[in-house]
């Protein structure tokens, strides 16, 4: 039997499939790729699995790193969920009709995250919390007007670099805000002393980048005056804390891949990004929409695309057309496999082994933690009084993987790190942690 | 071929009946004024959640479930084993913020796929930052302005050609750039326009190549010899390298920066919306500019190099969406340099057998090859009152997912068809049967389609007046909204 290929080179009039790339001109051919040959499944899987054998995971040893990533624990229904290949062999659903699954869970999400969030409206993702900063600030311009944004000065310093990046072409601003050195919360002098009729937002994170709550929210919206308030949220934490929309929030963003996502060495992530409704139309990224099919059922569709590149171009609200969807979905299974006690459970457990964690640490010798007092999430500052460098390759040696080092973005920070613990940690892990710092001090 | 998609009256998950909530005591966790008294999140047996979202996939339509010629998309076979590699807890279970020797098998399968997508489009340099392709525009446009800026010029136009992506349109107005558009002449770009646009103040020259229209621009090396001649850089959007794979490369094409996309060319499942990989290659003199990290290997040892003071900085945070890198160097590796050539060819194949057999049932205007899509038009329909949506609705009704359709605008009426290498005769052949079906039914049938989905037509103009994006929207409006 002829195969497919021969036969359609046939029906075409043609005897090879070079005839088919006739229209290459020499002069950009290229003999042949520099690759080495396939290799069968077998090979690869080994090959890859082998090379990835050197990395040390959370399986392997205990790490106290977060900084915007979470390691929480995933029920194995959430990943059954996301690996319906009906949905994550789809592509973005531009076909309602075929794709109300997704739609629908789409919306699903959406109407979670604008549970926890107190906002009237979520899109289906941006890349990360960076980029949905970077988006929020441009969100904050087309609103306000105003060509100043204002941002923590305690900041994790890739949000920093990516706003940037965003808001080249713009001509917005940023300026820093910086941290009360007691509480580690904004210093709401210094954001009264920033505050100019130019500001166009002001960005605030609670809980802020070292774990600690930011208890004067409401404070911070009567000072932004007619600024528009973005604040940036771990979906997780916002089970038990109020929501900014309550605080008068305008737009809320955070890095969602703590609801059900892999950390993945960093990607893909989740960009959060809600508002409320009377700025639906100048948000950025795709929405789901509620209404009926010809019939009067209920249905979903891709909505509001009149803001989206491909209708608008140039004008649009942003570039973004792939997003993380498949990640939104998981987050949707996530929140509701868990449900409200689930989630509110998982919470306070992160609240109380942190804040247990860093008082077992504050009695040794050589370590004060938390270095900022008051209340945090799963995650705080910890001062090696000797170093915190030492510590860390100490650690290191001793099978632990400690916090991340602060010195890079806060010089006035240089012997202390941020250290995070979830409800995936075991008793050894403190335990090894702790020893492993006792023989440090 | 018969076609019935599942139908559930699924609820909301709101609209479910929800256990009690369970107190929890925060007395001591959380301060008082930032206290939440109660979350409405349902709480919702495990099972019934798992029916739940089983029954929407159910109402889903994935690569999985039949044909998905999506022009411009790629929408080929997401091999398995990749899924599983990246489930491994080697790649899930590893932090950004780890020790670089504990992350030694990352960097290397990084550093590894880089030098493969900088041999793949003939670059010298690949960052792996960017998360999607319209990501890895924005990229190209900083490192290209960053270039300029440090040449002392400062360079403000983009030029594209009026079939360009959506994407490029935006990404360049995100930066603030002005566009200049250019007309096609025959399907391809005119260099006399080209000519006309481009001069000192001119940023980039963005094209992918093959075009949106599948045909391939065989004067690419007199278009780069205009563009550079005036100062300005040759960007490639990757959107369409399934094409050329192993024929020829965007550096034989004197393109300076190339953006990939790695959920079409390489495969990584598009997870119904993202996430993607939007990987950006360049020439050496850009090289300096590229976001940092960069994955560099010295000695034994593999490392992130930050010492780059030239780099535009970050576009995102971390080094990429490294689940997907991980499938996407694992297809590679499968295929190799044959098996990528053969993809290409596959596709070409396929793209060319397609348009030979839809060419009875409807117009493809511009003659001669395609490369991996072609655009059909439904103009000619009109005269019976039909409309190309209306054909891409009745297509459902067998089981096929419609092509991307209104795009690119040069086509009346259009739909791009990009049937992918992994897609048999077989395949090819029903598709073609049901199109010229189609085209011969009555027109009733076609406006009131597609009849076998999970709903009938869905109104768009409600959904976009109303603007009801969540739950808590719905239900403070009129109950009749939901």
């Amino acid at each position: 039997m002829a195969s497919d290929a021969d036969e359609m080179l046939r029906a075409l009039g043609l005897q090879r499939v070079e005839d088919l790339f006739a229209d290459i001109p020499a002069a950009v051919r290229l003999d042949r790729l520099d690759l080495e040959p396939g290799l069968s499944e077998q090979e690869v899987v080994r090959r890859i699995t082998r090379m990835l054998a050197a990395n040390r995971s959370m399986d392997d040893m205990p790490m106290f790193l977060g900084g915007g990533l979470y390691d929480h624990f995933v029920p194995a229904s959430v990943r059954a969920i996301a690996s319906r290949s009906e949905f994550y062999t789809a592509y973005t659903p531009y076909q309602p009709e075929l794709s109300q699954g997704i739609l629908q869970a789409l919306w699903e999400y959406q109407s979670l995250v604008c549970e926890l969030t107190g906002m009237d409206a979520a899109n289906t993702s941006m890349y990360d919390a960076s980029t949905a900063l970077g988006e929020a600030a441009l969100m904050a311009r087309r609103i306000h007007g105003g060509s100043t944004f204002l941002i923590p000065r305690a900041i994790r310093w890739n949000r920093r670099s990516v706003l940037q990046n965003y808001l080249l072409g713009g001509g917005l601003r940023v300026r820093d805000v910086d941290y009360d050195r007691g509480t580690g919360m904004l210093d709401l002098d210094k954001l009264k002393e920033a505050i100019t009729p130019d500001v166009c937002g002001v960005y605030v994170e609670n809980p802020n980048f070292f774990g600690r709550f930011e208890e004067r929210l409401e404070e911070v919206r009567g000072l932004a005056t007619d600024a528009v308030l973005v604040v940036g949220v771990n979906p997780i934490a916002q089970a038990l804390v109020r929501p900014p929309g309550d605080a008068g929030a305008d737009i809320v963003i955070g890095e969602g891949q703590a609801l059900g996502n892999a950390v993945n060495f960093g990607g893909p992530l989740l960009g959060l990004f809600a508002c409320r409704q009377e700025h639906v139309r100048k948000m950025p990224g795709r929405v789901i929409g509620l209404t009926k099919d010809a019939k009067g059922a209920r249905a979903f569709c891709m909505t509001l695309q009149t803001r989206e590149q491909h209708i608008r171009r140039e004008k649009a609200m942003s570039n973004i057309c792939t997003n993380e969807s498949l990640l939104a979905v998981t987050a949707a299974a996530y929140m509701a496999v868990l449900g409200s006690n689930g989630l509110r459970r998982v919470a306070a457990d992160n609240i109380r082994r942190a804040k247990d964690l860093a008082a077992s640490i504050d009695r040794i010798k050589g370590f004060e933690a938390p270095v900022f007092k008051g209340a945090h999430f799963n995650e705080f500052t910890v001062r090696a009084k000797s170093g915190y460098e030492a510590v860390r390759t100490g650690l290191l040696a001793r099978g632990v993987q400690g916090g991340i080092a602060l010195k890079r973005y806060l010089p006035e920070l240089e012997d202390v790190a941020l250290f995070t613990t979830t409800e995936r940690h075991t008793p050894e892990d403190y335990a090894a942690l702790r020893s492993a710092l006792e023989a440090l001090a | 071929m018969t076609f019935r998609q599942a139908y559930y009256d699924e609820p909301l998950l709101f609209e479910k009946r929800s256990q009690d909530d369970v107190p929890v005591d925060v007395k001591d966790l959380v301060p008082p004024k930032l206290r939440r008294e109660r979350l409405r999140i349902p709480n919702l047996p495990e099972h019934d959640v798992v029916r739940h979202f089983t029954r929407l996939s159910q109402m889903n339509f994935g690569i999985d479930t039949g044909f998905y010629p999506l022009g411009s998309c790629t929408m080929k076979f997401n091999p398995k084993f990749a899924e599983e590699l990246a489930a491994l807890a080697t790649v899930a279970r590893i932090h950004p913020d780890q020790d670089e020797s504990t992350v030694q098998g990352a960097l290397r399968l990084l550093h590894e796929l880089q030098r493969a997508l900088g041999v793949i489009a003939g670059m010298d340099a690949v960052t792996l930052q960017p998360a999607a392709g319209a990501q890895g525009e924005l990229t190209g446009l900083l490192l290209a302005a960053a270039y300029h800026r440090d040449r002392g010029e400062s360079r403000t136009q983009v030029v594209l050609p009026d079939t360009a992506h959506g994407t490029n349109f935006a990404s360049a107005g995100m930066l603030g750039f002005e566009i200049v558009e250019i007309p096609s002449k025959g399907g391809r770009v005119d260099s006399k326009a080209l000519e006309a646009a481009v001069g000192p103040k001119t940023l980039a020259f963005m094209i992918t190549n093959p075009n949106t229209l599948g045909i391939f621009e065989d004067h690419v090396l007199e278009l780069a010899d205009i563009v550079h001649g005036t100062g300005a850089l040759l960007y490639y959007d990757g959107a369409n390298l399934n094409a050329i794979l192993g024929k020829t490369t965007p550096g034989k094409m004197k393109f300076d920066i190339v953006h990939f996309n790695l959920h079409k060319t390489f495969t990584t499942p598009h997870g119904g919306g993202g996430p993607g990989a939007g990987p950006v290659g360049v020439r050496a003199f850009l090289e300096p500019y590229l976001p940092y990290p960069l994955i560099v290997h010295d000695g034994p040892r593999y490392r992130l190099d930050y010492d780059r003071p030239k780099s535009i900085g970050k576009v995102r945070a971390w080094y990429g969406n490294f689940a997907l890198l991980v499938r996407a160097y694992a297809y590679i590796l499968r295929k190799g340099a044959d098996g990528l050539t053969a993809a290409s060819e596959r596709a070409v194949l396929n793209a060319n057998y397609l348009k030979a057999r839809v060419e009875t049932a409807l117009a493809v205007p511009y003659p001669g090859l395609r490369k991996h899509e072609f655009v059909a038009s439904g103009a000619a329909l009109g005269a019976k009152g039909v409309r190309t949506v209306d054909v891409a609705k009745r297509l459902m009704d067998f089981g096929f997912h419609p092509p991307t359709v209104y795009f690119p605008h040069l086509v009346e009426e259009a739909m791009m068809i990009e049937p992918t290498e992994t897609e048999t005769k077989e395949t090819l052949d029903a598709f073609a049967d049901v199109l010229a079906r189609i085209v011969q039914e009555d027109p009733r049938v076609l406006h009131e389609a597609p009849h076998e989905t999970a709903v009938a037509r869905v109104d768009e103009v409600k959904a976009a007046r109303d603007a009801i994006l969540s739950w808590r929207t719905a239900t403070s409006r009129k109950p009749a909204s939901l």
